[in-house]
């Protein structure tokens, strides 16, 4: 997996709220039985009109956003489907970290395994950093990741928290399944015990 | 020892390795797998050289993409790239050696309804998928929920999954549910109260009278959209109306097993003065036919309501409201049962049970949906499909004009053919109302089975207590 350690970047501002895993990476787009290659479909029907031109208003359309790292988002970000599909289109976009509000449950845990740091920070600086990145390309947002700061493009600093274990894993671009095997043990003696105690199972 | 919730319980049975920080390895008894969200994970364990761990407890079965007319047979009513996923899902379960249903098999069906219909879902039980709506085993009291395909990589490889506590909420509905009402009614109150993000951080406990009183049916619908209410988990203790579902169930246990398994499934129940971080109680008698006027799940009023004022909402939800407003094309003040429709849609792992098409054929018998309506139902499995026929429901749906169809997914969130086309407004028995979730520019109202079929008799959102 991709580390995450820094990052200083341009933020998409994207205000809105409940913003779903189906706006995210429409359903025709889950098709595939790859991984990458779905970036181009980020935002998919609000980022293109039927006969795939593109709609120029859309934030990720206009040139100063072409190239953003970070998103700032409303609250529940990522709320709907599990589909991992929504992380992969947007880490294949090119952005490596949302900051909103709050984030959905299974998106949240979604966006770790593929290199994505999602930062839930109190409205009122979500507010502070969405108005930031209105000001576009010249004002780029950092985030620390080690020290769990993001830096506004005015100095600004926000300290935020994060599961130590997930941290850990970010920032060494840890694979989940190989650090389990090493408990491999632990699930052996579990599984026993438990096809004794609960043998229908 | 202190008390315990029904969930601490099930959570304490399944820790298989607890780290210093609290995190653990949550041992997972079923894991269920459909086309969509495992190819990615199958071509992992390919890459890397592992193994399913526990291929017994591994359950696959096609359902998103799949073609619910009667000719699917035929392998030109798939799209290509629809196509392709279904095979790979032939190909990964007989590869790593998986329980599997294929479409062929009169058993497929949405994932969520051949897991408990073939007694693979058990009271106690962990349970996971690739997809969201896993909640439904809850209502066996398993601790199930959706994971996205890295997980499902990782359940896979290993079994387990890497997880940190949920907190507790409980939720209770006390009372009698007035006629008209359904279990869909209830859990879209609750969600309607909470908001979409309301059980975030949280497996939700329903208790109270009025889930006494529900079916297993009610109760997997309860518990289906406990993750639109943003939270990990929906549960409901096992009682006796649990032990009789699952008795006699092709995977349910036998003989003296039965026994030792129904000795442990009664001990699974939240102990007097256990702790609760939320709780949230509701009347029974308070819950009106509801439907959803926007385009996110919390966005529900009773029928005898009124599109809402953006205004009225406080925040973020000012804009998200305007914009709803906007996408469903009504208007602020607009009377939720003038509201035309043109397709109906009944079916999905939320509604697409027996119960559900005995609740709406019993507003249909005898009548005829309104002309040009596009209405279809879609069952829950090969199963539910025969059942209904065989009771006679199946014919009053083909009477009344509906389209009566194979086993799958369809219109919930439409992968397969089944769309609704820019501007159509359908009523809808599904779980999710968001933009373009039914097809591109499609308007989705969510509502019970018994409220889609009095729509689809007079064209508009309907009480359906008016029909009964």
């Amino acid at each position: 997996m991709q580390k995450f350690t820094k990052l200083s970047g341009i933020a998409a501002p994207l205000d809105l709220v409940n913003i779903d895993t189906d706006m995210i990476i429409p359903k025709q787009f889950l098709k595939t039985i790859k991984r990458s290659g779905l970036g181009v479909n980020l935002f998919d029907e609000m980022r293109y009109y039927d006969d795939g031109k593109e709609i120029e208003s859309f934030v990720l359309n206009q040139p100063a956003y072409r190239d953003a790292q970070i998103l700032v988002a409303g609250d529940n970000f990522g709320c709907g489907s599990s589909r991992e599909h929504a992380p992969w289109a947007i880490a294949d976009f090119g952005i490596t970290c949302i900051i909103a509000p709050s984030f959905a449950d299974i998106f949240y845990n979604n966006s770790f395994k593929n290199g994505i740091l999602p930062i839930a920070l109190p409205q009122e600086q979500v507010d502070v950093l969405m108005k930031d990145a209105e000001k576009g390309a010249n004002a780029r947002i950092e985030v620390d990741l080690e020290e769990q700061t993001i830096t506004s493009s005015d100095g600004e600093v926000f300290h935020f928290e994060v599961d130590a274990f997930k941290k850990h894993c970010l920032m060494n671009g840890l694979d989940d399944i190989g650090l389990t095997m090493e408990k491999a043990a632990s699930i052996d003696a579990f599984e026993a015990a438990a096809a004794s105690a609960r043998p229908w199972v | 020892m202190s008390p315990k919730t029904l969930y601490d319980k099930i959570w304490d049975a399944h820790v298989a390795h607890e780290a210093e920080d609290g995190t653990c390895l949550l041992y997972i008894d079923r894991h269920l797998v459909h086309e969509v969200t495992s190819p990615q994970a199958f071509e992992g364990l390919r890459m890397t050289g592992r193994k399913v761990r526990a291929p017994e407890k591994t359950i696959a079965v096609p359902d998103h993409n799949v073609p619910t007319t009667l000719d699917r047979a035929n392998a030109a009513t798939m799209t290509e790239d629809s196509r392709i996923q279904v095979e790979a899902l032939d190909t990964n379960a007989k590869e790593f050696g998986l329980h599997y249903y294929p479409v062929t098999d009169v058993r497929q069906g949405v994932v969520h309804i051949v897991g408990p219909e073939q007694g693979w879902t058990l009271p106690g039980m962990t349970v996971v998928c690739g997809d969201s709506h896993t909640a439904t085993h809850g209502a066996f009291g398993s601790l199930a929920h959706g994971i996205g395909t890295s997980e499902v990589e990782h359940v896979l490889a290993t079994q387990t999954l890497i997880q940190q506590k949920s907190k507790n909420m409980k939720v209770e509905i006390t009372g009698k549910l007035a006629p008209g009402v359904t279990a869909k009614d209830v859990t879209m109150a609750v969600i309607g109260l909470t908001g979409t993000a309301g059980g975030t951080g949280y497996v939700i406990e329903y208790c109270g009278q009025v889930i006494r009183d529900m079916s297993m049916e009610g109760r997997m619908t309860v518990c289906n959209m406990a993750i639109e209410g943003g939270a990990r988990a929906g549960l409901i203790a096992p009682d006796e109306t649990t032990y009789a579902y699952c008795k006699g169930r092709p995977h349910a246990p036998k003989g003296a097993e039965w026994e030792a398994a129904l000795a442990y499934w009664k001990t699974l129940f939240t102990d007097e003065g256990a702790h609760f971080d939320k709780v949230l109680t509701i009347k029974g008698e308070d819950i009106a036919p509801l439907v959803t006027w926007g385009t996110s799940p919390e966005d529900v009023l009773p029928i005898t309501g009124v599109v809402p004022d953006p205004a009225s909402f406080k925040g973020g939800k000012v804009g998200a409201a305007q914009r709803s407003i906007e996408y469903m094309g009504l208007t602020a003040g607009q009377k939720l049962s003038d509201i035309e429709i043109d397709t109906v849609f009944i079916g999905s792992c939320t509604n697409g049970r027996i119960e559900d098409f005995r609740a709406a054929a019993e507003i249909l018998k005898g009548k005829k949906i309104k002309e040009g309506m596009r209405a279809m139902v879609v069952p829950g499995s090969g199963l539910v499909r025969a059942q209904a026929e065989e009771e006679g429901i199946a014919q009053i749906f083909i009477d009344a004009g509906f389209e009566w169809r194979l086993a799958g997914c369809s219109m919930c969130l439409a992968m397969n053919p089944d769309q609704l086309q820019p501007g159509e407004r359908c009523a809808a028995t599904s779980n999710r109302n968001f933009e373009g979730r039914q097809g591109r520019g499609g308007r989705t109202h969510l509502m019970s089975p018994a409220m889609a079929a009095a729509a689809a008799i007079t064209g508009k959102l309907t009480d359906v207590r008016d029909l009964m």
